[in-house]
């Protein structure tokens, strides 16, 4: 017997005299994890299904967004842009192509904001509906994913029967949207800006909305054990949300009816009639509650706009090389996950000084370490779903 | 039947027992696939054995079957590569006792009702082996979490075939469907009733969510928990042992359903069958029996989402089983007096 294993057996037994410890136990969560929603990483220290602390890592998709847009041209941008929150990717287009235009002082033509309104709230529908589906995933329910994706591609076909793409429109130019294919002198008398027929199919694709909501209010909200493993789970009470900077549907649902569509709009939003949706408790259930009803808003936000859109041209008179004044400025919007905002900072010229994304996922994670403390394991899986972030959005 | 050659006989038994296994497995594993898929608006598998996709547990079988056996480095490899049979043992042991007929039953013990619930409930050594020699915490907590529901649902159960037992007056499973194939005349009228109708609907209710939690699906699949514990105590098992325990939850589910046919719904009898026929067509009775429960259980899975650990022992131990004991009492009573 050598040394050594004398030692460990010595140790072994001044193990076994003094009092028995269990020591917390620290568990890997991620990054290749099935419902951390990709790369994200929780270092988890648990006493057995109880969670003592957490602490998120992130990082492992870091594309770097904002260096990369410093070498492109405030056209190239645009590209980047919707590749940060894919699953909405037209919305996070938006407060970056209202920004640019505010340092240039040019006003997109009415058509194209309206337009831009369309497509953003198709995408909050195509947003939420992710959510819709994988959230009653992480809990154990396979069936909601299939009625909610279902009802997602319908969405899909509408934004790219417009765009041409299902997930990265890149449809927003400085000025206005992109003009149809082959807009020359002939093209632009015809004014085929949005497909023959879309308008149409829009409205019907809205009804089989409504249908899949009322579908998902009987097979998921109402449900008995779905009620079980999230009413009274994960509240987050008001001021806390406000605190760790939470926005849009999961500052809502903890009674904060704070939304910037009605703040500060920079679409057409005043001319439609919607509701902010809020709930009280702030529990994982009024979480999905409330972005279920914001799809049937959304919904009849995109039914009005159907109606109200006017005609005219869909890009404003700009030069034809983009060079932005010496300036900045800070436009957010109301993305499907909360406010996405973008700084931009210009020394004049064809391409920004320095581009800060304030992305809504990332803020609305910081509060995990916080609401985790505590929790079973089984409630990690059903808080952190119920925030609904994507981990393009946190790492940017 | 006897060919005076021992290991003949073995042979040939087990030769029967595992293709009655195999029989029964795959096509509850394709009616899986099948009727959740309709239930969720998707086709299901569609395109292997050339039509409607029959062939697909088959093909999945053989796809395990190629994969390398992965043991991990740090597991406890003894323990690790037994666990798998463990687990089917104790499921193929159940079809022991379960009449398919009046003559066609493997073994018609005398305590039918108590080896049934004693080696059903052997599995769950098996997963708790499989958890702990993994040397990993997600399988750890997977079998753990097993061993934690074993104390919830395994009184439940117990309870309920207790209900049965005490009004049928026998544990033996074959004089469980004659005490129901007896005929009740009340009045001008005699008819033979199952027992779900004859006073025993709480036992039949109290056993199937007990029996859910025992074959550990949704809405008690925490052993498993995909989303929370990547696959719990499957995590590490990969090839043939995976595939074992993948054929041993659909057999155990079939043959907990031909249980609870047996219990409570009339087993292989049926009424205008006269009993000379009873042994051509009872194992279709069973099967068609208990093909019922196991679209039930399908049907939940597909309906609900998994609910906690502590709500299963909440569930458990603040309403089965006082509802469950109060029973007793009814029935016991109702025994005594008619």
């Amino acid at each position: 017997m050598t040394d050594r294993d004398i030692a460990m057996r010595h140790r072994s037994e001044v193990a076994v005299s003094v009092e028995l410890e269990t020591p917390g136990m620290t568990l890997n969560i991620g990054p290749q994890h099935p419902s951390t929603h990709g790369v994200l990483r929780l270092i988890a220290n648990v006493d057995g299904e109880r969670i003592i602390s957490v602490q998120p890592v992130i990082g492992y998709m870091h594309r770097g967004y904002e260096k990369l847009s410093e070498v492109r041209t405030y056209v190239q941008i645009t590209t980047l842009v919707n590749r940060i929150d894919w699953v909405a990717g037209f919305a996070s287009e938006v407060p970056y192509i209202v920004a640019v235009e505010r340092l240039m002082g040019v006003e997109p033509p009415e058509r194209a904001q309206w337009i831009r309104l369309i497509l953003s709230e198709l995408a909050r529908i195509a947003s939420h509906l992710v959510f819709m589906s994988s959230y009653p995933l992480e809990l154990g329910a396979i069936t909601p994913l299939f009625h909610a994706l279902r009802d997602r591609e319908r969405v899909l076909e509408l934004i790219e029967g417009v765009t041409g793409g299902r997930f990265h429109p890149n449809f927003n130019r400085v000025g206005g949207v992109k003009p149809a294919a082959g807009a020359g002198k002939q093209q632009r008398g015809v004014s085929q800006d949005i497909p023959a027929g879309w308008f149409a199919q829009t409205q019907s694709t809205m009804e089989r909305i409504f249908g899949m909501c009322d579908d998902l209010d009987t097979l998921v909200v109402g449900n008995e054990l779905f009620k079980a493993r999230t009413v009274g789970v994960g509240i987050i009470p008001a001021d806390r949300a406000i605190e760790y900077g939470l926005s849009g549907p999961n500052l809502r649902a903890s009674g904060v009816p704070y939304d910037l569509r009605k703040v500060e709009p920079h679409l057409p939003y005043p001319e439609v009639e919607f509701n902010v949706i809020s709930a009280e408790s702030g529990d994982c259930h009024d979480r999905y509650v409330v972005r279920l009803n914001e799809i049937r808003e959304a919904a009849k936000i995109v039914l009005q706009a159907v109606d109200k859109i006017p005609s005219g041209p869909l890009v404003a008179k700009v030069p034809r090389l983009i060079k932005v004044p010496k300036g900045q400025t800070y436009v957010r919007g109301e993305n499907p996950k909360g406010e996405f905002g973008y700084y931009i900072i210009s020394e004049g010229g064809q391409k920004p000084y320095r581009m800060k994304i304030r992305s809504t996922s990332f803020s609305n994670l910081s509060i995990l370490p916080w609401i985790l403390e505590g929790q079973l394991i089984p409630d990690l899986v059903a808080v952190m779903g119920s925030l609904d972030f994507v981990l393009g959005d946190v790492d940017r | 039947m006897t060919s005076g050659f021992f290991w003949l006989d073995t042979f040939v038994k087990v030769a029967i027992a595992l293709g009655f296994m195999l029989g029964l497995a795959l096509p509850v594993i394709y009616a899986e696939l099948k009727i959740m898929a309709h239930m969720q608006n998707r086709v299901g598998p569609y395109y292997a054995g050339g039509r409607w996709g029959w062939a697909q547990p088959i093909a999945d079988g053989l796809k395990f079957v190629q994969k390398e056996d992965l043991v991990p480095a740090d597991a406890d490899a003894p323990v690790f590569k037994t666990a798998p049979y463990v687990v089917i043992m104790a499921t193929i042991a159940i079809f022991v006792v379960i009449p398919l007929g009046p003559d066609l039953v493997a073994r018609d013990l005398d305590l039918g009702a108590f080896y049934l619930l004693a080696i059903s409930s052997i599995g769950t050594l098996g997963v708790l082996m499989a958890g702990w020699s993994s040397a990993n915490k997600y399988s750890l907590m997977g079998g753990l979490r097993a061993a934690a529901q074993l104390i919830a649902y395994e009184l439940p159960l117990l309870l309920a075939v207790l209900a049965v037992v005490v009004q049928a007056g026998t544990m033996s499973l074959t004089g469980i469907v004659e005490a129901q194939s007896a005929a009740i005349t009340i009045g001008p009228i005699s008819v033979s009733l199952p027992f779900i109708l004859t006073g025993q609907i709480i036992s039949f209710v109290i056993f199937v969510i007990a029996m859910v939690a025992e074959l550990s699906r949704i809405p008690f699949d925490m052993p498993i928990a995909e989303s929370e514990l990547t696959m719990g105590y499957l995590t590490e098992y990969s090839s043939v042992r995976f595939s074992m325990f993948f054929l041993a939850e659909y057999a155990s589910l079939i043959a907990l359903s031909m249980v609870v046919a047996t219990l409570f719904l009339g087993g292989y009898f049926v009424p205008l069958v006269p009993e000379a026929w009873l042994n051509l067509v009872g194992p279709m009775v069973v099967l068609g029996k208990a093909a019922l429960i196991v679209f039930f259980v399908l049907w939940i899975r597909s309906t609900f989402p998994r609910l906690r650990e502590d709500q299963l022992q909440n569930l458990a131990w603040r309403w089965l089983i006082p509802i469950s004991l109060v029973n007793i009492l009814v029935i016991s009573f109702f025994a005594v007096a008619i």
